[in-house]
């Protein structure tokens, strides 16, 4: 009896770990694929079959993407518009929500729902779009941080937080005679650090991903964020797989060097994910607690 | 004169009046940033929802264009678009739904099933990882992976005598719902488990132990104990699934489809976002395009009502 019991455990550990290896490797080998394409000669790689490891190894790739004037600037508005909007959205959006956790605050009713309605309505893409051009926002940087700097999911969440903060601790800090602000910023914001760093991971990831606005707002080279840009690397190398399939003579080598499109766009997308690849799985610890506040609260 | 006023209303207190209104103001000053964005960012655009009734003019502007009542929408539904948009947006969403809903649910069971807590969380990490690529990073590994000439998959298919000559997977319209939606479940199943671990993580142990001890087995443990526990956050994921049907997904799409540029896909994958992107932005045609849009906003107030309504009746859960 105990015998047979344990037996079927086992199949079931055995079954579990087999599916989840599996899995392991379906979300692994697509990233996998694309190191060793950006590691492999870029002629050589429009021949295909390079499913494990490269087969002409190479450092070109990178040398190219990092001299190309087009991705170093890219490089740099992506930079900078994570950074500003991580910071901004951060300080305006717990800054609101410390304020109507406060009882005392007047009209914190109104506040909320003025906020919440926001998450079950939205104007759509065209009242947007039309908004950003009578702001003149639209081929300007601003266009990326202005309508990003408050986040109303993200002001729920810090909400909830700082409502189970304990009552204790405000109150000590007014005993010392702190006014709102230096008890926001000295005493609630440290002790928020895990929902600080999760919140602040999602948007900054968001930021860091985001082609779209990048596509329909920006029009000058200098402003185009990195993603946008790998869009438009990628769409002309789908494109110039067509035309060679089609049987044109459209070469996806690109002219003056041993990079093709293939190369270039399997380089470039490695580059633009290390960072986020680097730096969540220090912030995982945050993030499970983080996203399990939300998740109870949502 | 307002101070007075706080006063009274503050009471009793050790701090004084003047300290009070201080506070006071300083909250306020903390909420102002966030107010004006939300005035501005989300509720002036509602306004420009007016231009769905108007034949909006960018020389006239939203207030002197002409009015010109229910027109767009009539064009929208009497559109040979319509219907084909229509069952793509549906079919894509069901889609979606169908492998997208149960597969986080599936993984979450299992991870709980690894027993060890150093593998347990590196298969976590794992599986959450596409959650945090772009989707353009997605679209380039399918386009890498799915190449006619020597891409992975196409490599295999060949070698394994399955197929006789590589497929042009991401030009052929028959491929392309099997594409989007795997791509969905690859991206979101690992960060989506979250939830439904962080419930199994609450359950008592001694329910389990008290089902052990009953002779169930693991296997069956799940069905008896795992599942109705979850079951508040799985309605909830549900609800919110229903809600979102016709939002068939627009990155993704936009993505794997040249931009909407390829014209042998869009008989399948365009879907009222991308058409709203295409007429409104591409096209300009911004009256009617906003009309197209606001007809999904309205369709998905009233799932989302509608929905929360049955899953309070039938189970006590509710979103609000």
């Amino acid at each position: 009896m105990v015998r047979k019991k344990s037996a079927s455990d086992m199949t079931l550990s055995i079954v579990a770990y087999a599916v989840l290896l599996f899995l392991a490797v379906i979300m692994i080998y697509p990233f996998w694929n694309l190191i060793i394409i950006s590691f492999n000669d870029g002629i050589d790689s429009l021949k295909g079959g390079l499913t494990v490891w490269p087969r002409v190894f190479t450092f070109e790739n990178y040398a190219y993407v990092f001299k190309d004037s087009r991705l170093v600037a890219a490089f740099r508005v992506t930079v900078f518009r994570t950074v500003i909007v991580t910071v901004g959205s951060t300080l305006v959006t717990s800054m609101f929500a410390f304020a109507v956790s406060r009882r005392n605050l007047r009209f914190r009713k109104t506040y909320m729902k003025v906020c919440t309605v926001t998450m079950y309505v939205s104007a759509g893409l065209i009242p947007n779009f039309l908004l950003m051009q009578s702001l003149h926002l639209v081929n300007t940087f601003w266009v990326f941080v202005f309508p990003a700097l408050f986040n109303a999911y993200n002001m729920i969440i810090y909400r909830s937080f700082f409502d189970n903060l304990p009552e204790g601790l405000l109150e000590a800090a007014k005993i010392d005679g702190a006014g709102e602000y230096r008890t926001f910023f000295s005493v609630v914001l440290p002790v928020s650090k895990p929902v600080i760093a999760t919140l602040a991971l999602f948007t900054a990831v968001t930021e860091w991903n985001d082609w779209f606005k990048g596509a329909i707002y920006i029009k000058s080279p200098s402003l185009v964020p990195l993603p946008t840009l790998l869009r438009q690397i990628i769409n002309t190398n789908a494109m110039s797989q067509l035309m060679a399939q089609m049987g044109g003579t459209a070469s996806e080598k690109m002219s003056e060097s041993n990079i093709s499109t293939r190369s270039l766009s399997a380089a470039t997308i490695i580059i633009s994910t290390i960072p986020i690849i680097a730096v969540y799985p220090f912030l995982q610890k945050y993030f499970a607690s983080g996203v399990m506040l939300g998740a109870v609260k949502g | 004169m307002s101070k007075q006023k706080i006063d009274k209303k503050a009471g009793i207190g050790t701090t004084g009046a003047g300290s009070k209104l201080k506070s006071q103001l300083a909250l306020q000053t903390m909420v102002l940033p966030g107010l004006i964005l939300i005035l501005l960012f989300s509720y002036v655009p509602l306004s420009g929802i007016v231009v769905a009734f108007k034949d909006y003019n960018i020389y006239k502007g939203i207030l002197a264009s002409p009015w010109v009542g229910l027109k767009h929408f009539e064009t929208f539904f009497k559109s040979r678009n319509f219907i084909e948009i229509m069952r793509n947006t549906l079919a894509i969403s069901s889609l979606k739904l169908l492998f997208g809903f149960p597969a986080p649910i599936i993984l979450a069971i299992l991870l709980n099933e690894v027993r060890n807590i150093r593998n347990r969380r590196i298969f976590q990490t794992i599986t959450y990882m596409p959650h945090f690529v772009s989707w353009v990073v997605v679209a380039g590994m399918l386009t890498t992976l799915l190449s006619v000439d020597g891409g992975t998959v196409n490599t295999i298919l060949t070698k394994l005598k399955i197929v006789k000559d590589p497929v042009n997977f991401l030009s052929s319209p028959q491929y392309f719902w099997a594409i989007l939606v795997s791509a969905n479940v690859w991206k979101s199943t690992g960060f989506n488990a979250i939830i439904f671990m962080a419930a199994i993580s609450g359950i008592n142990p001694e329910l389990y132990e008290a089902a052990s001890l009953d002779g169930a087995s693991r296997f069956k443990q799940i069905f008896v104990i795992t599942l109705p526990s979850i079951l508040t956050q799985i309605v909830i994921v549900l609800i919110l699934n229903v809600s979102n049907i016709l939002n068939a997904g627009f990155d993704d799409i936009l993505l794997l489809t040249n931009n909407g540029d390829n014209s042998i896909l869009m008989s399948v994958a365009d879907v009222i976002d991308t058409y709203v992107y295409r007429i409104g932005i591409k096209a300009q045609r911004f009256s009617f395009a906003t009309a197209a849009g606001l007809f999904k906003s309205v369709i998905n107030i009233l799932m989302l009502l509608f929905a929360n309504a049955v899953s309070r009746k039938l189970g006590d859960v509710s979103l609000w």
